[in-house]
């Protein structure tokens, strides 16, 4: 679900990355918003549904985490109400105040989105101080390390921030050229072909520390040779998106990109397994997926009412893809 | 402050500020659909545009409804994080199923409903707003099916750790405490939106514009906000106050202001609540009405606090009474000035007294208090409790974030929801203004003339 998330939402929050850049006039930043306009909330709704089913499938990573991740939870919602009110509320009045204030809004919430979220995640790879009452606090920021009394934020989580916000922008960018004509369409695969080399900078180095990081990763993949297919995947798409991109295959080139954020997020959650959030004082305080989840009569009943919810939920998603294939135009009707 | 009271008012001025938004559209969500079916079975312009012209409004609380609900369901973890834990084995099924059953609907066809009519045609457009209602409603099902369960647990048993395991997933379902409960909520919703069209409409006449769509919201509005209302208090509300005084009969004591057991006990219209003398100050009684009301016999005997201990008082008395009587009051003004309106409709005289458009229009906030008042009466008549008999409110906040935290992120709500509802008052202002007539785009001009 996290990472139907990530591919959805990404190239939402994508497109409000490049927004003010690739956007040069009224017409072409309205065109942005509307590409993304009737599609933005239901992706949202993989991010609510995913904290659901994180809540009921794992109700104590759920309380853990979500208490000890306080201040930026809190700031994440501050961004998504801005976001949200930004894209909606935009079109409301015809004024040249409004637009741009809207305009650096909607770009601002969503790079500092991106970069909250890759940061979550170097969180959850580095580790929190869990301990065996269970409960932890971090703040935003202690030295900067990755050791001992650790905040939200050191080197290594704002590293994973910036490749996160790399990775989505250059996620964006695509959908812009796969959604959008005439000078658009060319302003945004250029942009992305800019991005493509700070994406490919920031995988190698990743690529690099994260296993000095998090030990736990280094040695699982190493054991589980088959696992190197997820890694596999994600350097194959970073190198075909680029193929595509240049060869004006816009479609082929966001679908690579697709799989270039799932082979990334599928790498890490191989190299966790069987944690899901590990402690990095003592490992034997970490959380499993065995000693987090709930029981198994509510996982099975869970089960039974989740699979066809979410097949349900993708038949809609299709339906609604395919009423709004193409193009964007402007003169469409619209509220 | 302790950071205990800094995460109830936290939670609680962000649950009000939400629910200030879902009420209208779940409620409007039906009255769109009215609107659209008279316009499929009558093929006339009219109701699609009427129909149009609502769903902008929709879109508006609805972005609200999205913005303002997502840290509602992220403050059980980051805020209530020992309740999460406790009770997240079995409320974490409702919560799920709300987000993948019902935020997916609607949110998918709301978006096909507000920007798909040229594209799908008038029959599958139907169908979106039908769905986008059923998305609404489900939704309000779920999450006061979360609620009803915290008034009164169900299907749960001991499990591992301490914490709650599911025993019954139907069990849940079957909450005795969830079908009225329900029930009054989304009737309650509809009429909010029912007397919210009403007052448009006699806004539009009162301002001698738009009148053609002021009398169609008139005539909506009243016809189903009158229905609506009389639901409200017969058979939900009494059934709700029935449920209270069966299962939390200490809350019933507190939100009638009841200090002492009584035989044919009276019940208090108006008076004021003394707990320190325990007694009710200046108080009008209809006599034994209040055993009538819960037993159905005059002389059945009524539990007073001084009946239960202290300790599982609710632990505010007077704002758990007021709230209480608030809602009860205002739900009976509603019956009578809609019975009012609707007969006057009837007679084919309501277009033409100022008098009772004034009153419809200044109705249009009242159904907000009612409804904040209602949910008042619910959460505070819970107390102490956050799960009823099983958890107590001070045991569930989370122990990791501190008061200094807390306080930190409960002026930010504060100050970033103030800036929202300035912005939703003025955009709102702003649909009022332009109003259900379209632009005259070429098309919509020669169609109507004499705009
Ligand atoms: C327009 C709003 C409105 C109006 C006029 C009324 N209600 Fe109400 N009431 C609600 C809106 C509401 C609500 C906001 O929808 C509540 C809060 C929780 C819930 O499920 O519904 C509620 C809850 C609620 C409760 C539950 C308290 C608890 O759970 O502890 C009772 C006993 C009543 N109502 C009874 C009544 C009666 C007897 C009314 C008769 C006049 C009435 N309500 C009018
Ligand atoms: C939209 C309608 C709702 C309103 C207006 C509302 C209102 C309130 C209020 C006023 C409080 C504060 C009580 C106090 O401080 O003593 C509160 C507390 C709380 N409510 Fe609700 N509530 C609503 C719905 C819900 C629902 C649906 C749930 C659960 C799913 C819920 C769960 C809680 C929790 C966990 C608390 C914190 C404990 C407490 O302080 O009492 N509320 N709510
Ligand atoms: C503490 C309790 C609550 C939580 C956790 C919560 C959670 C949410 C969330 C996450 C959304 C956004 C969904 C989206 O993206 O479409 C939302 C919207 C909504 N909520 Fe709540 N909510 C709460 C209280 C309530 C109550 C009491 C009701 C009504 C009975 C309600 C009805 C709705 C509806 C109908 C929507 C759709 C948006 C709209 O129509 O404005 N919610 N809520």
């Amino acid at each position: 679900m996290i990472v139907t998330y990530a591919v959805l939402d990404g190239f939402d929050l994508g497109v409000g990355i490049v927004h003010l850049y690739v956007g040069r006039t009224e017409a072409e930043r309205r065109m942005l918003l509307r590409s993304v306009g009737p599609l933005w909330d239901g992706n949202e709704v993989w991010l609510i549904a995913g904290g659901g089913a994180l809540f009921f499938a794992f109700p104590k990573l759920y309380a853990l985490a979500f208490s000890g991740f306080y201040l930026p939870l809190i700031m994440v919602l501050w961004l998504l109400i801005l976001r949200g009110t930004s894209i909606e509320f935009r079109s409301h009045i015809e004024s040249v105040v409004w637009h741009p204030f809207w305009d650096v809004a909607f770009a601002g919430a969503s790079a500092m989105l991106a970069i909250f979220f890759g940061a979550a995640l170097g969180n959850i790879l580095r580790g929190v101080p869990l301990a065996d009452s269970g409960y932890f606090f971090l703040p935003l920021f202690t030295d900067f390390t990755t050791s001992g009394q650790v905040g939200i934020l050191d080197w290594f989580t704002i590293l994973m921030g910036l490749s996160s916000l790399a990775a989505l922008a250059l996620h964006g960018a695509l959908w812009v050229a796969l959604k959008t004509p005439g000078e658009l369409r060319e302003r945004a695969r250029r942009t992305a072909d800019l991005i493509w080399w700070a994406t490919l900078a920031l995988s190698v180095v990743l690529l690099v520390v994260v296993p000095l990081v998090q030990p736990h990763l280094g040695a699982r993949f190493p054991d589980e040779p088959w696992g190197f297919v997820f890694p596999a995947i994600a350097a194959t798409a970073l190198i075909a998106i680029r193929w595509f991109n240049r060869g004006g295959r816009a479609r082929d080139a966001f679908l690579a990109s697709c799989a270039y954020i799932a082979g990334m997020l599928f790498s890490v959650a191989f190299g966790l397994y069987p944690y899901v959030l590990p402690s990095n004082l003592n490992p034997a305080d970490s959380l499993t997926i065995y000693n987090s989840a709930t029981t198994a009569y509510g996982l099975k009943v869970g089960l039974m009412w989740f699979i066809p919810g979410i097949l349900l939920a993708i038949g809609y998603f299709v339906f609604v893809y395919r009423s709004f294939t193409g193009e964007v135009s402007l003169d469409e009707e619209g509220y | 402050m302790e950071a205990l009271t800094i995460h109830r008012l936290q939670f609680a001025f962000t649950v009000i500020f939400h629910y200030l938004f879902p009420q209208l559209t779940m409620g409007l969500a039906l009255l769109i659909v009215v609107l659209k079916t008279l316009a499929l079975r009558t093929g006339e312009g009219h109701y699609n545009h009427a129909a149009r012209f609502w769903a902008r409004i929709f879109g508006i609380n609805f972005v609200l409804g999205v913005v303002t609900g997502i840290p509602m369901e992220f403050q059980f973890g980051t805020n209530w994080a020992s309740f999460s834990r406790y009770s997240g084995g079995v409320i974490g099924q409702t919560l799920a199923m709300e987000g993948v059953f019902s935020f997916f609907l609607e949110s998918s066809f709301l978006g096909a409903f507000l920007f798909g009519e040229k594209r799908l045609g008038p029959r599958l457009h139907w169908l979106a707003a039908f769905l986008v209602f059923l998305g609404t409603w489900l939704s309000g099902f779920f999450i006061i099916a979360t609620n009803a369960w915290m008034q009164h647990p169900v299907a749960y048993q001991p499990g591992p750790d301490g914490a709650l395991a599911l025993k019954s997933f139907w069990g849940l379902f079957l909450n005795p405490w969830l079908g009225w409960q329900y029930l009054h909520n989304m009737t309650a919703s509809v009429v909010t939106a029912s007397i919210v069209m009403a007052a448009l409409g006699a806004f539009y006449l009162l301002a001698e514009r738009d009148q053609d769509y002021g009398r169609t919201f008139i005539r909506i509005g009243v016809t189903a906000g009158l229905i609506a209302s009389a639901i409200l208090i017969f058979p939900t509300g009494d059934e709700q106050g029935r449920n209270v005084a069966h299962y939390q009969p200490v809350t019933l004591a507190a939100m009638e202001g009841l200090f002492k057991s009584e035989k044919g006990a009276p019940l208090a219209i108006i008076g004021q609540p003394d707990v320190q003398a325990e007694a009710l100050d200046n108080p009008i009684f209809v006599p034994r009405a209040l055993s009538f009301l819960t037993y159905r016999r005059w002389m059945a005997e009524v539990r007073g606090l001084d009946d239960f201990p202290r300790d599982t008082w609710p632990d505010n008395i007077p704002l758990l009474y007021y709230a209480y009587h608030i809602m009860v009051g205002l739900g009976t003004i509603f019956v009578a000035v809609l019975a009012l309106a609707g007969f006057m409709l009837w007679r084919g005289q309501l277009y033409d007294t100022p008098l009772m458009l004034w009153a419809l229009m200044l109705l249009a906030p009242f159904p907000y208090i009612a409804t904040t008042a209602g949910w008042m009466t619910a959460e505070l008549g819970r107390q102490p409790w956050l799960v009823y008999g099983l958890l107590r409110t001070a045991q569930g906040s989370s122990q990791a974030v501190s008061s200094g935290n807390a306080t930190f992120t409960l002026i930010g709500f504060a100050g970033m929801y103030s800036v929202l509802a300035v912005l939703f008052l003025f955009l709102i202002y702003l649909e009022v203004e332009s109003g259900p007539e379209p632009a005259s785009s070429a098309g919509h001009a020669a169609q109507t003339p004499n705009a």
